[in-house]
């Protein structure tokens, strides 16, 4: 493989990896997120320096250049990435619903009663009194 | 029946032209029902305007959809003690005059949700677009065959069910963007016993909420929600 090449994918693996670990130091990615990232940098830093293991990996998935091979890797573990942050979003709009009608119950205003007010007339604005709600686990 | 222990949740989103009228209707028709219209963050006074006709508000903060506001709606019930909740659509196409006879029935205990349909009467009252024409008719057969019982509108918004069916849409099982043919598939696996009753609709005046999600997505989703719906293990209904 060129060399160039391998001094461009390690310089970017090495890149990638001091930011991750930079941004976790600084509290703006949560440890939580950062593995993906930190797996995908490694396992291309990995390849990159260790020629044999991916002629290896080139002949067995019948790639032709150690470099498309390289791309295809990094490009499987962007996607699994983006799978990942599809099912966290996915998530977190489970919870923003519930916090939603959460708060629509908190502050919902009760019905004015035929007996309360006379048809026409201003209902009561007092609100209804806290709900309490079943507990659910928030997955 | 005891005072107010029925319920009817009014979804609405800038309905502001016609709550007050629905709120109305639904309180001549059933004086001894509390009227909880779920407001789905309106930018127009339609809260106001429920509040002055003497419903409940709850008003969600940010428009949440169809789903959201319903399942919102039997929260509330669950958590004020009603008996039985029924729903209908706050764009003034069902009419409270057939209430009392679905409440009937599930007062009654002949079923645990009552779905007015659209269809059943075949008087070509009420005329859908093509593409829902053809989405409802699919998920309605599908839904036939899966439940060994017609089902000729499984989209219908105006319904009454129990308190365990609301209770039991509370829970995750619901699908919070748009309830259909899968939720009533849901209900007939957990064994809850659904009944159709044909009523008539006026048609809306200006787009109702419904026609705001696009047919091929629509088709699309109902096909996956139905297929998983089949797949999942039966959750217990009395949960």
């Amino acid at each position: 493989m060129d060399p160039r090449i391998r001094v461009i994918t390690i310089g970017g693996a090495l890149v990638v990896l001091l930011l991750v670990i930079e941004l976790v130091r600084r509290r703006k990615l949560k440890e939580e997120y950062s593995v993906l990232w930190v797996v995908t940098a490694f396992v291309v830093l990995v390849m990159s320096i260790w020629y044999g293991l991916l002629n290896g990996l080139t002949h067995l998935i019948g790639a032709v250049a150690p470099a498309s091979t390289l791309l295809f890797f990094g490009m499987l573990f962007v996607l699994i990435l983006l799978l990942h942050f599809s099912v966290r979003i996915s998530m977190l709009e489970r919870r923003l619903t519930k916090l939603v009608q959460e708060i629509g119950l908190m502050s919902a205003t009760a019905p004015a009663r035929p007996d309360d007010a006379a048809p026409g007339e201003a209902p009561a604005q007092e609100p209804a009194p806290l709900p309490r709600m079943p507990e659910q686990p928030v997955r | 029946m005891t005072h107010f222990s029925c319920i009817v949740v009014v979804p609405a989103f800038n309905e502001a032209a016609n709550v007050s009228a629905v709120v109305r209707d639904i309180n001549a028709q059933l004086p001894h029902a509390d009227v909880l219209v779920v407001d789905d963050g309106s930018s127009d006074e339609t809260s106001a305007f429920a509040a002055r006709a003497g419903a409940a508000v709850l008003r969600l903060p940010v428009n949440s959809g169809y789903g959201v506001a319903l399942q919102a709606g039997y929260k509330y019930a669950v958590a004020h003690g009603y008996r039985v909740v029924a729903q209908m659509d706050a764009d003034g196409q069902h009419s409270a005059e057939y209430l009392p006879r679905l409440l009937a029935i599930v007062e009654d205990g002949d079923a645990d949700v009552v779905i007015g349909s659209r269809f059943l009467d075949g008087d070509g009252h009420y005329t859908p677009s093509m593409a829902r024409k053809v989405g409802m008719e699919l998920f309605g057969r599908v839904a036939t065959i899966v439940m060994r019982q017609p089902i000729s509108d499984p989209t219908s918004g105006y319904q009454v069910m129990s308190i365990d069916v609301a209770r039991f849409f509370t829970t995750d099982v619901y699908p919070a963007d748009y309830p259909d043919a899968d939720i009533l598939i849901l209900l007939h696996r957990s064994g809850y016993r659904v009944r159709e009753v044909g009523v008539q609709m006026r048609m809306p005046e200006g787009a109702s909420m419904h026609s705001g999600h696009r047919s091929v997505y629509y088709v699309y989703k109902m096909i996956l929600s139905i297929g998983l719906t089949l797949l999942r293990p039966r959750p217990t209904g009395s949960s």
